[in-house]
């Protein structure tokens, strides 16, 4: 019942800004408009922002995108109910000003801010947020977060109380329900409806939409695409914010996204100040970016800990239907956890962080990351890396070494498997190789292989012809029902044996008991303890052997100001219509 | 005379270029995988003969490594304890031109200063025992590859141009199609479609294979115009009128003639497969870690990091531009001397 108090915070937050709307002498003006008022520095009006995109967005429809210069766009120019605060990492009231949930957890009614404008200065009213949902949850739109409105087997439904107020429903208790309002973008009914009624929603808002057809409720709109070389947005003059001083968010005139297609083109834009934020970038050019940090007037910053974590695992697939002999011989080894420990243990993760990431990582058991604050559990136990060790245990499970030192089973045969890794992450490719030299010491013959990343995803997750792989999942959201996928063992995402029609150990069904009822308690100390069980398991089974989180290393030039970046994505544009040119 | 003695010399220092590749293991101070991960991205180790007192010494020293103050993760030398370079020494074992095991090295350093001639990679190992190593596969795979693609180039140029027709047709029109061939994206598919626990070895093969037998329809089509006009000249047209049959005539007459052009093709093509080796161990298509080709070597050069921070991972690509020149020289070398012998 943590959930309540809150929400009680919550709703105490939006009456005490309503009531500081009533008071404050610069709002008397406009009347009837509820607007939200934050709390940074107020900042001086005027001026543009340049960032870059890694490629050109493929639509600017919010239902459709998938992404990521797409979404980052298009967060710009739309507003959610509720929005989960990056910083905070908690939900904060947007578009909805305040709601309210029945006793059973089945019901939430939001009450939506009063006098609301879209960018085109059409009013906001229920019937827009209404008719929001239905086109997110139409089968036949096929919106990619469609399913994060799913609860329970059900679509949640949506039904207008008045103007102002909406109520929706799920057919059972849902933990994370705020969060799922985070990211549905409120559409304008007035644009759009014609284009869902004829069917001819999934080529609206595309990128040759002319400006005047888009609306949003985001601080910015749509000036000018050019194809090829940028977007340029302009300030909403309809936004619903403020800034404590009075002021109507956004202080920026225009932000225009460039398109730079590598990482290192970003780098090397954003060091010569072609760009004003650079958004996530590798450790390696960190040192590369530091030495000119006071001459070219830019910072950077080192959050720490993001939510990716970074892991090694086994084919544990059921492979009696697939014609895999040598893969399957091999899972002998992979399916005893004695086996799984000894590599884990033998894994040296200190070397990983400051080989790979330069000292900008942190070493993993879990897969909460130290980022995580809301989710970590400190006081999970692990097995420091000891290489004697490791080859107790491998003796104890029935391995046994040759003259020449190499490792061999109980049936006499050498240890020798590959890993794969995907060819366009140099990183990942550095800690297959650095595990792979430790693994050696164990006299196990590794290989590293290396294939690009759709030939390997085809792999893990079609053919099931792999031995044992490298990679890394970024959670969308610090919660966790955003990583139900991964750790169910029906889920698309169970890596090391995806879509089980059953739990194939006992292991993976109390796992899978764990994730259902932390997904339907509401109480976060009781979510929590479910949620650390799981990481245990993790620990103990180690049917994903964690090794590292990098830290998200941000950048942004002087000019910026109220620069304010976060672990959750977008990083550094989360709070943009705050940002201002000094 | 002169310009003979000049081509001399290339040889000679090819020879002995090969020399050092082909007993890479007696020269590296390491072993290609040794990883030292205390000191990623050392620079190339200075050699010095006056220590900071200004004394000299006949036996050149070495010194430590520590970290840069200011910049925790790049290394500078200590200048401090002197390790001495010894000849000689004692290491990692290894096999002699791949026969004989032994562990005797060219040279060494005794304590705990790592020698690094060429700067050590992103993993701590010697780049110079790298590039050593990584010459085997290299110049291995241009030097095969060249071979297999000039055999194949010999006979079917010499079958073409010799016996005309429809088969002239068929195998040129054939040669078209490899030398239009997306080869590049085709040794991907390859590559994707293999299993995955291949060795080394045969990643190396398969590179040799798919190099050699794509390259065969340019040798082949100089070949044929080669073979086109010899069997045309009086002494081939009167052996003929003889009754010689036509292998005997191929192998005694009009071979011969085509030599110069298959020996020049060949060294003009060596250089040019070990580029290709490179190209495609750039991409990610070659041999795997921890094993290094000239290609690995340079492949860490494309990130932008290692690009501006860390001069000496372009040594190895610096070394290859001598060699490259050798061999063109020679090739220019055996144009000259062949071309009048034979026409």
């Amino acid at each position: 019942m943590a959930n309540v108090p809150l929400r009680r915070y919550w709703i105490a937050l939006a009456a005490s800004l309503l009531c500081l709307c009533l008071l404050a002498p610069a709002v008397h003006s406009q009347t009837d408009e509820e607007r939200m008022v934050t709390d940074s520095v107020p900042g001086r009006p005027g001026g543009r922002l340049v960032l870059a995109l890694k490629s050109e967005p493929k639509t600017l429809n919010p239902v459709l995108a998938q992404d990521a210069p797409s979404r980052d766009v298009i967060r710009c120019l739309t507003a959610d109910l509720i929005h989960i605060n990056r910083a905070s990492q908690k939900t904060e009231p947007a578009i909805a000003k305040s709601w309210t949930v029945s006793r059973d957890g089945l019901q939430y009614t939001l009450h939506l801010r009063h006098g609301l404008h879209f960018s085109d200065g059409q009013p906001v009213d229920a019937d827009d947020v209404v008719f929001s949902f239905h086109v997110y949850l139409d089968e036949k739109i096929d919106s990619p977060q469609r399913d994060l409105l799913v609860v329970g087997g059900k679509p949640i439904t949506v039904q207008k109380v008045d103007s102002y107020t909406v109520r929706f429903e799920m057919a059972q208790p849902y933990a994370a329900a705020e969060r799922l309002f985070d990211g549905i973008a409120i559409l304008p009914r007035h644009l759009l409806e014609g284009a869902y009624r004829s069917g001819g929603f999934s080529a609206a808002w595309n990128l040759s939409t002319p400006p005047s057809q888009f609306a949003g409720l985001g601080p910015f709109r749509l000036k000018e695409y050019v194809p090829g070389q940028h977007i340029v947005l302009e300030r909403n003059p309809y936004y619903w914010k403020q800034d404590r001083s009075g002021n109507r968010l956004p202080y920026l005139n225009e932000i225009v996204f460039l398109f730079v297609s590598s990482e290192d083109a970003q780098v090397i834009r954003f060091q010569a100040g072609d760009a004003d934020i650079l958004s996530r970038f590798g450790a390696e050019d960190y040192q590369v970016l530091e030495k000119q940090e006071t001459a070219k007037h830019y910072h950077l910053d080192d959050l720490g800990a993001g939510l990716e974590y970074n892991f090694l695992f086994f084919n544990l697939n059921d492979l009696a239907a697939k014609n895999l002999p040598e893969v399957a011989r091999k899972q002998a080894w992979f399916e005893d956890v004695g086996f799984r420990q000894a590599v884990s243990e033998a894994i040296d993760r200190d070397s990983i962080v400051r080989l790979v990431y330069d000292g900008r990582a942190t070493p993993l058991w879990t897969q909460v990351t130290p980022g995580n604050r809301l989710w970590i559990d400190p006081n999970i136990p692990h097995a420091p890396r000891s290489l004697s060790h490791s080859r107790e245990l491998l003796k104890s499970v029935g391995f046994s070494w040759k003259s020449d030192g190499s490792l061999v089973d109980a049936r006499g045969s050498a240890v020798e498997f590959s890993i794969l890794s995907s060819s366009s992450n140099a990183q990942r490719m550095k800690i297959a190789t650095l595990i792979q030299d430790d693994l050696t010491q164990l006299g196990m013959n590794v290989h590293v292989v290396s294939l690009d990343f759709h030939s390997m995803v085809d792999r893990l997750l079609t053919t099931y012809d792999y031995e044992a792989a490298v990679m890394g999942l970024v959670s969308g959201d610090a919660d966790p029902t955003s990583e139900m996928n991964v750790w169910m063992s029906n889920g698309d995402t169970h890596l090391w044996h995806p879509n089980q029609s059953k739990p194939a150990t006992p292991w993976e069904a109390e796992m899978d008991r764990l994730m259902q009822q932390q997904l339907v308690t509401l109480d976060y100390a009781k979510r929590k303890k479910l949620y650390d069980r799981v990481q245990e398991i993790v620990v103990q089974e180690l049917p994903v052997i964690c090794l590292v989180s990098p830290n998200i290393l941000v950048g942004a030039s002087d000019r910026v100001g109220n620069f304010q970046p976060a672990i959750l994505d977008p990083y550094t544009l989360w709070n943009i219509d705050e940002l201002y040119i000094r | 005379m002169t310009k003979r003695r000049k081509y001399r010399g290339v040889l000679i220092l090819l020879a002995a270029f090969h020399c050092l590749i082909l007993f890479a293991g007696f020269f590296a101070p390491y072993d290609f995988a040794t990883q030292n991960r205390d000191v990623p991205f050392a620079p190339p180790t200075g050699l010095h003969f006056v220590d900071a007192q200004g004394n000299f010494h006949a036996r050149p020293f070495i010194y430590g490594l520590k970290s840069n103050p200011g910049h925790p993760m790049t290394l500078v030398a200590e200048q401090g304890e002197k390790y001495p370079l010894r000849f000689f020494v004692q290491g990692s074992r290894y096999k002699l031109a791949g026969l004989f095991n032994v562990n005797l090295h060219f040279f060494g350093v005794e304590g705990p200063a790592p020698v690094f001639l060429m700067g050590s990679d992103g993993y701590g190992r010697d780049q110079f025992s790298r590039f050593l190593y990584g010459g085997q596969i290299s110049l291995l795979a241009g030097l095969l590859a060249a071979f297999l693609s000039v055999s194949l180039g010999i006979v079917l140029g010499a079958v073409s141009g010799f016996y005309g027709g429809w088969i002239d047709a068929a195998l040129m029109r054939g040669g078209e199609l490899f030398l239009a061939l997306p080869w590049l994206y085709l040794l991907f598919a390859v590559r994707a479609s293999m299993p995955l626990h291949i060795a080394a070895g045969q990643v190396f093969l398969l590179l040799i294979a798919v190099i050699g037998l794509i390259g065969w329809a340019r040798p082949a089509r100089l070949i044929r115009g080669v073979v086109l006009s010899a069997k045309e000249r009086n002494f081939v047209l009167a052996a003929k009128g003889f009754g010689a049959s036509d292998g005997y005539v191929l192998c005694r007459h009009v071979m011969p003639q085509t030599y110069g052009v298959a020996l020049t093709q060949m060294t003009l093509l060596i250089p040019q497969y070990v580029l290709a080796e490179v190209t495609l161990s750039f991409l990610g298509v070659g041999v795997g870690e921890p094993m290094p080709s000239w290609g690995t070597l340079l492949a860490a050069l494309q990130q932008y990091y290692v690009l501006s921070s860390y001069w000496w991972m372009f040594l190895p690509a610096l070394i290859l531009v001598p060699l490259f020149l050798a061999y063109y020289a020679v090739a220019d070398a055996f144009q000259e001397r062949l071309k009048p012998a034979t026409l």
